[in-house]
């Protein structure tokens, strides 16, 4: 009904104003409030479900997997116990492959984004292929890894043959696999982002900087990084993220090992396998506090205006 | 020596950027050359050169069950997430209200959150409640991870179309739900399209939330999860290498026709 009315700015002043506003604010309370309830209904109420789990206790003489309501502080210290491996892991292989993510996107969002910018259809060409991985399935990429990574590859025969790799040791199922993965499967997260900074980069900056003697590495740390700055902080966020919670890369039927689980493969056996509702739902609530941490720097950082 | 230094320092970029391209390029070539590859039951070692998986794809247990239940689930979690997206973004740009900062941060979050949280959370919901978990608990966990990336794609849109255009319509006195339909939606087209693309992609191809709110029921990334441990079929090789050239064919024309619109413009002055 009221569909045309929004954008109605011409209505200001004369008698009609004042029916005009409050009809309109009528319209936006109809445009918003279908997908703000959903998502307080399946995204705000999940992390509050999540809050009750983490606290229950196991049901007295129950099965397994029957809990009630309770306020049980213990469950966040034995995970805490239990896990604390796991979680640092997490943290340390999402900050590695965020690092090698970054160091392989630069150099490639600046050939993109300066180098390409006299050939528009070249330049859009190589953004197609920067996402292409994204349209193969994320499964299937990650397990031609697995084969291309594997014993028998040409690859690691050549390392073997080389004796660059000790007899008996692999390549996938260690820490190096699932960081290589990780890095894989989020580079197009990091580029992206680094791309659309510098591509609106004005090289007059970077002359400027020539021009007043700077040595080209200088011109680079001092003029071109702080100008991708922008790009390189969502780069990092939208890669790290997804990389500390993958279970994909870790999981053992793909690059990982039993030595090489992450938080997310313990949220996964702890709520589909054990049935340990409490102790999942613990682990996410912390591993959602310590991404919130980096991203709620960014959020008072940038405003909540641009955000979205 | 130096005239070859300095050639490769002149094209260093190129050639590492050419080589970059190999490389994210190297799993997807893979995965295609092994949907022709004439295996038995694991397709892992090259046994030789087949058409057999292509013509007949669904002979291998379950993949194009699972393959149409992606696909229902994609197309409905993409109705629904572009409908509410669409309303919200329009909202967004278009009008002042209270709670506003509150309203943009709740449609950042989901996209801040780790997939593992949202797919948890939403389980232990489900739990709770007492929900069997099957179709329906999917398609109700792809719409709200859809939601936020439609607000954004369609805001730029709205954002960036003139409110004149509109005006001019009332002026012609178009009632408001002709200047809606005739005007603003076509307008705004090209944008809810592309959010849509984007949800369906997102949907077809997300497994975490999918294992944590499927129950019994199976989509595409949880077939090849469940058939990774026993080796996975060609087939699964084939319908990824079907859907990757469908989406590179649609972006490269895309590109191209708007290639060619702007060329058309820019001689039209």
């Amino acid at each position: 009904m009221a569909f045309g009315a929004f954008g109605a700015t011409a209505t200001a002043g004369g008698p009609q104003a004042e029916p005009a506003i409050r009809r309109r604010s009528k319209v936006a309370l109809f445009l918003l409030l279908p997908g703000i309830l959903y998502l307080a209904l399946f995204f705000l109420a999940p992390l509050l479900s999540l809050v009750i789990t983490s606290f229950q206790a196991p049901v007295e003489f129950g099965d397994i997997g029957q809990y009630q309501t309770a306020f049980k502080w213990e469950n966040y210290t034995t995970v805490i116990g239990t896990y604390a491996p796991h979680i640092v892991r997490s943290f340390v292989f999402a900050a590695t492959a965020t690092v090698a993510a970054l160091l392989f996107s630069f150099p490639l969002a600046y050939f993109i984004g300066v180098k390409l910018r006299r050939f528009p259809l070249l330049q859009a060409l190589a953004l197609t292929l920067v996402i292409a991985p994204f349209f193969i399935s994320f499964l299937l990429r990650t397990l031609a890894w697995k084969q291309l990574l594997s014993d028998e590859s040409w690859f690691v025969s050549a390392l073997h043959g080389m004796q660059l790799l000790p007899p008996g040791e692999h390549v996938t199922g260690t820490a190096f696999s699932v960081i290589f993965g990780l890095t894989y499967n989020f580079i197009p997260f990091m580029t992206l982002p680094i791309y659309t900074s510098l591509e609106k980069l004005d090289l007059r900056y970077v002359e400027a900087g020539g021009d007043l003697y700077a040595s080209p590495a200088s011109t680079f740390f001092r003029v071109t990084v702080p100008l991708a700055a922008p790009g390189i902080i969502s780069g990092a966020l939208l890669t790290f993220i997804p990389a500390a919670g993958d279970y994909i890369n870790a999981s053992r039927d793909f690059l990982g090992s039993t030595d090489t689980q992450m938080i997310g493969n313990v949220i996964e056996a702890n709520f589909l396998v054990l049935q340990n509702y409490p102790a999942a739902a613990a682990l996410s609530l912390i591993l959602m506090v310590a991404i919130l941490i980096p991203v709620s720097v960014y959020v008072v950082r940038s405003g909540t205006d641009d955000l979205i | 020596m130096s005239s070859l230094s300095r050639w490769f320092g002149r094209y260093a970029l190129w050639i590492y950027s050419g080589l970059a391209f190999v490389f994210l390029l190297i799993p997807i070539a893979y995965t295609i050359i092994f949907s022709f590859n004439d295996s038995r039951r694991s397709n892992i070692v090259w046994r030789g050169f087949t058409l057999d998986n292509w013509t007949q794809v669904c002979q291998s247990q379950g993949v194009c069950e699972a393959f149409g239940n992606s696909l229902v689930v994609g197309v409905v979690a993409t109705l629904l997430a572009t409908t509410l997206g669409t309303m919200i973004a329009i909202a967004l740009v278009r009008f002042r209200f209270p709670f506003r900062n509150s309203t943009t941060l709740l449609l950042f979050l989901p996209m801040a959150t780790p997939e593992v949280v949202l797919g948890a959370g939403l389980a232990a919901e489900f739990l709770t409640a007492g929900v069997q978990k099957g179709i329906v608990t999917v398609i109700l966990a792809h719409t709200m991870f859809c939601i936020s990336f439609v607000v954004v794609t369609v805001r730029a849109r709205v954002a960036s179309l003139d409110p004149a255009l509109e005006e001019a319509g009332r002026d012609l006195y178009a009632s408001p739900t002709q200047v809606f339909m005739r005007i603003t939606f076509p307008l705004l087209l090209p944008g809810i399209i592309a959010a849509a693309l984007l949800s369906f992609a997102l949907s077809f191809d997300d497994f975490i939330i999918t294992n944590f709110n499927s129950g019994s029921f199976v989509t595409f990334p949880k077939y090849v999860y469940t058939a990774a441990a026993r080796g996975i079929p060609a087939e699964a090789n084939v319908i990824a290498s079907a859907v990757f050239v469908i989406a590179i064919v649609f972006v490269v024309t895309s590109q191209l026709s708007a290639a060619a619109k702007r060329k058309r413009l820019a001689r039209e002055g």
